[in-house]
């Protein structure tokens, strides 16, 4: 398991970033509205490590990702990548570490370019960044689509002649054309079939041992993710709300919104799915143009009482790297919630206790900031 | 015994292409009973889109061969003229598409929409018509339907624009609801939405449903019976927990075995099924799913017909091995843990 939350040894430090899409009207394009799609988030990634970043379509899991690569520029905050600052470096000097930070996008269909060959589009990132001579790339090519399970010969192909998963392939074998230290892999598998996806993740995790790869992993289905990710963030609205060491996060989530996330995701198994109490999620994401108030989950969550429409929950360690950001946490016992409570922070005054539930086990805590 | 409402008998789709001719759907059988949810399960490429859309003739072109039964209560659906079909289509058959995002128009309002849909098939006047759409927008859960009614298709969500598809197609009471990968393009949420408003929309319209999916997760929940497709042919069919839980066909324990499972604990690795699917143009020979299976013998360059080869009748498979081989060789694979070689 990867250390939670350290500094030192991150690749990449995300320190309290914002990105804010302003809506412009009128004949002045004046700013009537902004879209908070990132909203204060602060978290690491450790060099190796895969880290699971999952939420609804308009969480802003995405724009955070293609933050970290800077293919857009944070409104505040900073990204710290390898020990340099780059989130607001101009596109020269950042055009070097370009090199160390690639992405695979979802679509397969929509992020190859169907007029060029594979080998051109492989050997594209190697020529823009002058690497060796043309020979030299097309062996490299040829070396980079055998590692991702293609054939050589489909050097010549177009991409239209290529199932979607093998697509993918490609999309791989692109950003693994620079050796990058990061990749970002925003959704990589959810348009694809469920046996391919299968093969897809087999083959990243097989990468990152073979090229010492730090995954982002994009995704709005817990149930791939827990097979890559060493920790996972769950974000909502643009706030980070939990972030857990995988396993964990499965045995013990601590943010109701996770809990939902868990049981929404199908069980092959019909006398467990008859079983088992599914929590459906009413309505969709609220707008991220003006989200509500306090607690953002707070309209769609069934423990939600008067606090968590006034008070935003402040992100809470509670110990073991597990952190999450709600008044009503689920799964923390006595002994975790005095630890937290020990620590000097306070909150403002906290839940409505008679409004949490009541499972045996399940105490309440009373959140209190993270200790700096 | 409900009613059948439908029935498909040895139905084979052809199409002539430059390539060659595309076998897209090659001898499939099956029955639908009033208010019984069909799952049909496969890859991309394994027919089960051209089954469902050679139901309601939309693969009906100069290119294209049928063969077979489709017989829907007393009209035989392939040689019914388009103009006869058209009454059918929509009316009595619905269909959802896989991609809300594209199969509603964006020029005209979710109200018009539904209201040209009860139109076309009922002598309803058009104030009736969209009390009824908004009647139907409240039933699939859209809030404020009253003024949702007059928004444009960019105004809704993803799981509000599936909503509204499946409100037009429920807009005439269908016997038949076809749902062509319906939860693909959404957020497992959205999805844990949409499945239940289909199961219940079941009950309240007393409607069959064919569900289309890769995942079979997805029909856990909702099928009663299961059709599993590879290459254009039914590989196994049966009730959802003979299925389930006494899986025949290989190709069916990896569908099994390839989908990430919260109720276990974690695999190594995630069993994935190897190679891609065949050509519809040159299949291979034998046992379609012969290259890809790890268990192939000499006998799979032979074709297995579909038959009940377990004790519990209602269950067929496509596969040589004998049922205890099966039993034994699928544990590894379902649990997600073999390593093909």
């Amino acid at each position: 398991m990867t250390e939670p939350q350290t500094q030192n040894g991150a690749l990449v430090a995300i320190d309290g970033l914002k990105k804010y899409f302003p809506i412009r009207k009128g004949v002045l394009a004046r700013e009537v509205a902004r879209v908070h799609a990132v909203d204060d988030v602060t978290l690491s990634v450790a060099e190796g490590e895969t880290l699971g970043l999952v939420g609804e379509s308009g969480c802003g899991k995405s724009t955070l990702g293609r933050c970290i690569v800077r293919l857009l520029e944070p409104t505040a905050g900073d990204v710290v990548f390898d020990g340099k600052s780059i989130g607001h470096l101009k596109a020269r000097t950042l055009r070097p570490l370009r090199r160390e930070m690639q992405m695979i996008f979802q679509d397969p269909y929509a992020s190859l370019n169907p007029r060029k060959r594979v080998g051109t589009i492989i050997s594209d990132p190697m020529r823009i960044h002058g690497i060796g001579d043309r020979k030299e790339r097309k062996r490299k090519v040829e070396e980079l689509l055998e590692t991702v399970g293609l054939s050589p010969e489909h050097y010549n192909r177009f991409p239209h002649e290529f199932s979607g998963g093998q697509r993918q392939r490609i999309g791989v074998a692109r950003a693994l054309a620079l050796r990058p230290k990061l990749i970002v892999a925003d959704e990589p598998v959810s348009a694809l079939d469920v046996s391919i996806q299968a093969q897809m993740v087999n083959l990243l995790e097989q990468l990152q041992d073979e090229f010492r790869l730090t995954y982002v992993f994009i995704a709005h289905d817990l149930g791939v993710v827990r097979h890559v990710s060493d920790r996972i963030a769950v974000m909502y609205l643009g706030k980070l709300v939990e972030l857990s060491p995988a396993e964990e996060l499965y045995s013990r989530p601590i943010m109701p919104y996770t809990e939902a996330l868990l049981s929404a995701v199908p069980v092959p198994d019909p006398d467990l799915a008859d079983q088992r109490e599914r929590i459906v999620l009413e309505g969709d994401v609220p707008s991220p143009i003006n989200p509500p108030s306090g607690c953002r989950f707070h309209p769609r969550c069934r423990y939600a009482t008067e606090v968590c429409s006034q008070i935003e929950p402040p992100l809470v360690d509670y110990g073991n790297g597990h952190l999450a950001a709600c008044h009503h946490p689920l799964n923390v016992d006595r002994e975790t919630l005095a630890r937290v409570q020990a620590s000097p922070a306070h909150t403002p005054e906290a839940a409505d206790e008679t409004a949490l539930p009541r499972d045996p086990g399940k105490e309440v805590a009373r959140p209190v900031p993270r200790p700096e | 015994m409900a009613e059948k409402l439908l029935e498909v008998k040895g139905l084979k789709v052809r199409f002539a292409t430059e390539d060659g001719v595309v076998r897209a759907v090659d001898g499939v059988d099956f029955d639908l009973e009033r208010g019984k949810v069909l799952g049909i399960v496969g890859e991309s490429g394994s027919g089960k889109s051209v089954t469902a859309m050679t139901l309601l003739g939309l693969t009906r072109d100069k290119n294209t061969r049928f063969e077979g039964e489709v017989r829907y209560r007393d009209q035989e659906l392939l040689s019914l003229p388009e103009s006869r079909l058209r009454d059918v289509r929509g009316n009595e058959i619905a269909m959802i598409f896989q991609d809300p995002m594209t199969s509603l128009n964006p020029v005209y309002t979710v109200g018009d929409q539904i209201v040209e849909a009860i139109t076309t098939h009922e002598q309803a006047s058009k104030s009736e018509a969209k009390r009824r759409a908004v009647e139907l927008l409240r039933q699939v859960g859209i809030p404020n339907a009253q003024t949702r009614v007059d928004d444009y298709p960019h105004q809704f969500s993803g799981g509000m624009r599936q909503r509204a598809m499946i409100a037009m197609a429920l807009s005439c009471n269908p016997d038949i609801l076809i749902a062509d990968e319906p939860t693909t393009a959404l957020d497992v949420t959205i999805q844990a939405q949409i499945l239940e408003l289909l199961d219940r929309l079941r009950a309240d319209f007393d409607s069959a449903v064919i569900l289309i999916t890769h995942d079979l997760g997805v029909v856990a929940e909702v099928a009663d019976e299961i059709l599993v497709m590879y290459a254009g042919r039914i590989v196994e069919r049966g009730g959802k927990r003979q299925v389930f839980y006494d899986p025949q066909h290989p190709y069916t324990w990896g569908l099994l075995g390839s989908i990430p499972r919260l109720d276990r604990p974690k695999p190594e690795k995630l069993h994935s099924i190897e190679g891609t699917p065949p050509s519809l143009i040159n299949l291979p020979q034998g046992c379609k799913f012969r290259p890809r299976c790890p268990h192939a013998f000499e006998k799979c360059m032979e074709e297995p017909e579909l038959k009940n080869r377990v004790e519990s009748p209602g269950h067929f498979d496509r596969c040589w091995l004998s049922v205890e081989d099966k039993r034994r060789l699928r544990e590894s694979t379902i649990a997600g843990e073999a390593r093909v070689a």
